[in-house]
Formats: C-alpha cells, sequence, structure tokens
C-alpha cells in the first residue's frame, strides 16, 4: 500500500513541476532583458504593479473591517455572508467579470447611477482593472484575518477587555492589543491577496478590458505575447513566476514550518 | 464619598445576586465564598465588562450602570483598577510596557511601582519569561500604574511564592485613597489586608 501510494505521490509532484520545468528549459535566458526594454512590457509591468497595489490597500481599507465584524458580531445570516465573501474564490474569474460589468457597467445596476450623478465609468478603465482585482483578491485576505481572530477567540477579547479597564478606548484597545496579536496574520493575507491581483486575467479581461497602458496587465500581456512573441511570453512568465514564489518564501514560516 | 455602591436585587444574565454592597474610598471588603456562586461576575459588573440586567451600580457617588434610566459608563471611563485571575498581561509587550499601559499611567508613578514590587531586574522581559509570581506582581502594578478609585482583585495571591506574596501585601496595604474589592480564599489575606468581610452563598452577599 505504501509502494503505491508513494508511487502515487511521486507521480503527482513530477506533474506540478513539469510545467515549471518546460517554463524554465525554454526561457531565453541570454536576451532575458530583451522584452524589458520594449515599451509595451514595461507599460503592462507598470499597470500591474499599479493595479496590484492598489488593489492591496482597498484589500487591506475594506477587507480589515469585514474581517473584525464577521469574526466577532454575531448577526442572522452569518454563515451566509461568510459564504458570499468567500464566492470570489471558487467562482470562474469570468463570471466575475461578467457580473461586474452588469453591475458597475455604464448601464449596470449600480453603474448607470455612477456614470450619471459623479460621471464616474469603471469599465474599461484603471480603476476597474483595480476593481476586478480587488473582487478576487478580498476574499483572501479576509479568511485569514478573520480565522486569527477566531483562533485568538476569547483570550483576546479578555486582553481587549483588560486594556480597556486600563483606560484605553476602543480604538485604542484595536490598536495597541487586537492588531499586534494578528499582525502576522493580516501580512500573510496581504501578501496572498497581492499575489492573486497581480495575477488576475478572467475578471480584468472581462470587465476592464485589454487596453495597452491602461488596463493591460502582465497576464493580460503575457497571453497576447504568446501569439506573436513567444520569447516575449516567457519573460513575462518569468516575473510572475518570481513573484509568486517570493510570495510563498515570503509566507514559508507560514505553511512551511521547518519541522 | 462612597467609591461603590451597588444596589437592589441585581440579576448579571441569568445569575440572581441579592447584593448590597458599598465601598468608601479608603477602605478594603474581602469577599469570601465557593468557587462558581457569582464573585468574578461581580467583579466583572464594577469594571464594566459585564453589563446588569436590573439593579444599580453607582461608582465615586455617581451612576455607572442602572438599566432602568439606560446609563452605563464603559470600562475605560470607570476609573476602575482589575487584577483578574490568570491576569491577562500583554504578551506582546514588556513588563514596563505593561505596567505602563494605561493613558493615565505616569512615568514617576510606574518607576516607583515597579521598585516597590521589585520589577526593575525585569523590566525589559515578555510576561511570558516571568514566573508567577513576577507575572502577578506585574499585573498588580499595572492596575495601580492606571491610577484607579476602585481596585478589583481578584484571588490576587493564590499559589504565589512568599516573597511575591509580601510584596504585593506591601503595597496593597499603602494604598490609602482606593476602595479595594478582594476576592478570595485565603482567610488570613482577608484578615490581613480587609476592613471588612462579606460572604457570597446561594447569590446572597452577607457581611
Amino acid at each position: 500500500m505504501k509502494r503505491f501510494m508513494v508511487s502515487v505521490a511521486g507521480l503527482t509532484v513530477a506533474l506540478l513541476a513539469l510545467p515549471l520545468v518546460g517554463l524554465l528549459q525554454r526561457m531565453p535566458w541570454s536576451s532575458l532583458g530583451n522584452p524589458l526594454t520594449n515599451h509595451g512590457t514595461l507599460e503592462a509591468l507598470k499597470v500591474s504593479l499599479t493595479v496590484s497595489l492598489l488593489a492591496t490597500i482597498m484589500v487591506f481599507l475594506l477587507g480589515t473591517p469585514l474581517a473584525w465584524a464577521i469574526a466577532r458580531v454575531s448577526v442572522p445570516g452569518r454563515r451566509f455572508i461568510r459564504a458570499l465573501i468567500m464566492l470570489p474564490m471558487v467562482l470562474p474569474p469570468v463570471v466575475g467579470g461578467t457580473a461586474l460589468l452588469f453591475a458597475l457597467g455604464r448601464q449596470g445596476l449600480v453603474g448607470q447611477w455612477l456614470n450619471q450623478w459623479f460621471g464616474i465609468t469603471l469599465p474599461f478603465t484603471l480603476a476597474g482593472a483595480v476593481v476586478a482585482a480587488i473582487f478576487v483578491a478580498l476574499p483572501f485576505y479576509v479568511i485569514a484575518v478573520e480565522g486569527a481572530l477566531q483562533s485568538a477567540g476569547q483570550h483576546l477579547e479578555d486582553l481587549e477587555d483588560m486594556a480597556g479597564t486600563l483606560g484605553a478606548s476602543p480604538w485604542n484597545v484595536l490598536r495597541r492589543i487586537t492588531y499586534p496579536q494578528v499582525l502576522p496574520a493580516m501580512g500573510a493575507g496581504l501578501a496572498l491577496a497581492w499575489a492573486r491581483a497581480l495575477g488576475e486575467f478572467g475578471a480584468t479581461i472581462t470587465f476592464a478590458g485589454n487596453l495597452p497602458g491602461r488596463t493591460q496587465t502582465l497576464p493580460l500581456a503575457t497571453f497576447l505575447a504568446l501569439e506573436n512573441n513567444p520569447e516575449e511570453a516567457l519573460v513575462l512568465s518569468l516575473i510572475l513566476l518570481v513573484a509568486s514564489l517570493g510570495v510563498l518564501i515570503g509566507l514559508r514560516d507560514r505553511w512551511m514550518p521547518s519541522s | 464619598m462612597t467609591a461603590l455602591t451597588l444596589v437592589g436585587e441585581t440579576r448579571i444574565g441569568t445569575l440572581e445576586l441579592a447584593v448590597d454592597l458599598q465601598v468608601e474610598a479608603g477602605e478594603t471588603l474581602a469577599i469570601l465564598g465557593p468557587n462558581g456562586v457569582g464573585k468574578t461576575s461581580l467583579l466583572r459588573v464594577i469594571s464594566g465588562l459585564l453589563p446588569l440586567t436590573t439593579g444599580a451600580l453607582y461608582l465615586n457617588d455617581q451612576v455607572a450602570d442602572q438599566p432602568t434610566s439606560k446609563t452605563f459608563l464603559p470600562p475605560h471611563l470607570r476609573s476602575v483598577g482589575w487584577v483578574p485571575q490568570g491576569r491577562l498581561l500583554f504578551p506582546h509587550l514588556t513588563v514596563v510596557e505593561n505596567i505602563g499601559f494605561s493613558p493615565r499611567a505616569t512615568p514617576a508613578r510606574v518607576a516607583q511601582l515597579i521598585e516597590a514590587l521589585s520589577l526593575s531586574a525585569l523590566a525589559e522581559r515578555k510576561p511570558a519569561a516571568c514566573s508567577g509570581g513576577q507575572a502577578q506582581r506585574v499585573a498588580v502594578a499595572r492596575a495601580l500604574a492606571a491610577d484607579p478609585r476602585i481596585l478589583l482583585l481578584d484571588e490576587p495571591s493564590t499559589a504565589l511564592d512568599t516573597e511575591s506574596q509580601e510584596l504585593i501585601h506591601h503595597v496593597l496595604s499603602s494604598l490609602d485613597q482606593v476602595a479595594t474589592l478582594l476576592v478570595t480564599h485565603n482567610l488570613d489575606e482577608a484578615n490581613r489586608l480587609a476592613d471588612s468581610t462579606a460572604t457570597f452563598s446561594n447569590g446572597v452577599l452577607s457581611k
């Protein structure tokens, strides 16, 4: 039995490693820098960094109160709300993009009012790409922080109570007691959210389009380059791969305990 | 000034307490009684961590909690120092940061308490590196640094080494403007620190 399990496990690991090997084996190592001098590639890199960083900041600002609320406030339908938050993790991104289009598009449920009242148009803009990235990345952060609050549990709430009796206002308690206790989870959640935002493809192309210099992110540029300039596609893939590995290495203590 | 008054039939959730309690500034009242009769709940009510369902609580002659008038003063506005069982030291802060945590703590008072409770050598340690007795001294110092008008002690010297017990008792005996409520199993401690004792049984507090 053991031999069977180990054999299948070995094959599976090979299956996971194979695409990476394929990518690295074809990599034009000697001319690695060439695509980076290409204007379009640099634009895509810039758009990707802008979109993913803005999305990560928004995920932090919106996700922190959300994680706190679902961990601490008992409201009817809390399970439903949690399911709703996790939905983008399992939803095909293209469905997310379509949904965003019908909600926030120029004729969309809310989009028509945004357009009419404030002159704000989201689809096919950089802001739209940010919204798409927030939509897919938010759950990664919220789940991490909510989990940390849940597992710190009653003891953390007792520490917060203690801080209150010492004269610290609720905001002060949050800043001086609660945040330091869940800081590692917040960092990990933000790193995951950033990686997810950086790699976003389906929702972005559906909702924000593929406009070079405006909404064309690295994954979109990679997909296009594959057709007419495979070498560039390889280098762009390498950039995304290195970013993902960076996140993984940064979080190694979380998933790969040294024991 | 009466520091602490709790009047009437008091209900805390499903727990019913017939408590008439009055502690003057400078006075120490020891509350004796077995576990699970609501002593800790009583302390949580006074510190504002648990609301009353009925009855009324006055702190320094002002209403702090009265459901009928919908008055409820939150914990951070009550000037109540609390030394809970289990201590609840902040694990990410050093001993000196724990003691100085309260916005009401002055550097001079913190230094004085560190000296009085013999904590100088531990000042930069995290609570996890302190023994039980040391941690308890830190918890007492932290509560007193917040300059409380009312001090709530929940089993302050249970299972402590003699040195810690002595230091804590010495500091507590030197407080003269603070109303202290001491929950304890230890009759010796009650006799030593308290001006009067009351016994809690079946939700009834009797002097």
